[in-house]
């Protein structure tokens, strides 16, 4: 189930193993620039292909940060208020490699893994892949719901 | 190798970071998120905001800007160019919105190192500063860095 603009999930309806939702987001070389002007993360190692090889990668990658912060959308979306996410972690496991041209697709899978009634916070798990592989470990949301 | 004796150095809380509507705005496209509470006004105002809400991963904009100190001082011997981002966590007391003024205290938990690769954890605590000087607690970021050694 997906949550339509102006629904608002409600914890008691909620049960573990509901799929919140999944979003594909595109990830251009535009996108890792925009990004490093709005995070203040000028690591060359995401613009730089020259710079990127000459410390062992196979060419620019995409910011953990960006694509962390990218895929939380999804969650913010369907709790209705982006300020209902009180706690969110992440493992950087894998690079994303951003090709030029052309865009990397990151795939991300929200899943309720948790439900705490007392405190009124459901966790979301998101699953984050590209091509096939996961990039981003325990990727965890706690929401507050009412 | 990562100075081990920086482990558990606390760094006194730095120069307010004013946190702007249209830097918001700015991140908040950046990263795709397109809630309208990150861009319009209204529509913070109507979820009991008192002013546009930053997206769940802001907090690292101003987190970094502390961690620098750390990391920038030669003596704590983190080469930059071999560091790979391992793990990020944000913890909010309430959301960052537009208007705050927040200063931020690092703390560097741990410096370990295995072989050539050393792992460093910093985290800020970030408060509001009040119009009294008082300080209500914002968000803890929680920031875990690998250093690849010059043989790895």
């Amino acid at each position: 189930m997906t949550a339509q603009t102006g629904t608002t999930p409600v914890l008691a309806d909620l049960a573990v193993g509901d799929v919140i939702g999944t979003r594909t987001i595109e990830l251009d070389r535009s996108r890792l620039v925009r990004y490093a002007g709005a995070s203040g993360d000028f690591n060359p190692i995401h613009w730089n292909d020259a710079y990127a090889g000459s410390v062992g990668l196979p060419g620019v990658i995409a910011h953990g940060m960006l694509t962390m912060g990218s895929v939380i959308g999804l969650v913010e979306d369907w709790a209705g208020d982006p300020g209902a996410v009180v706690d969110y972690q992440a493992r950087f496991t894998r690079p994303v490699p951003v090709p030029n041209p052309g865009t990397a697709a990151v795939e991300v899978t929200g899943t309720i893994a948790a439900i705490d009634a007392e405190a009124g916070t459901a966790r979301v798990d998101l699953a984050v892949t590209f091509d096939g592989q996961k990039v981003l470990g325990k990727v965890q949301a706690l929401v507050r719901l009412a | 190798m990562a100075n081990p004796t920086f482990a558990g150095r606390e760094y006194p809380a730095d120069s307010p970071y004013s946190v702007g509507r249209e830097k918001i705005r700015e991140f908040a496209s950046a990263v795709g998120a397109a809630h309208p509470a990150h861009h319009d006004l209204v529509a913070a105002r109507g979820l009991g905001y008192p002013d546009l809400v930053a997206p769940a991963t802001f907090a690292v904009v101003v987190a970094q800007r502390a961690e620098a100190q750390y990391i920038q001082d030669p003596e704590a011997a983190v080469d930059f160019s071999r560091v790979v981002h391992a793990e990020e966590r944000f913890t909010h007391h309430r959301p960052i919105v537009a208007g705050d003024e927040l200063v931020t205290v690092l703390h560097v938990d741990s410096v370990t190192s295995r072989g050539s690769l050393s792992m460093v954890t910093t985290r800020c605590e970030i408060f509001a500063q009040g119009e009294n000087g008082g300080r209500e607690p914002v968000s803890t970021v929680v920031s875990t860095l690998a250093i690849r050694g010059e043989d790895s």
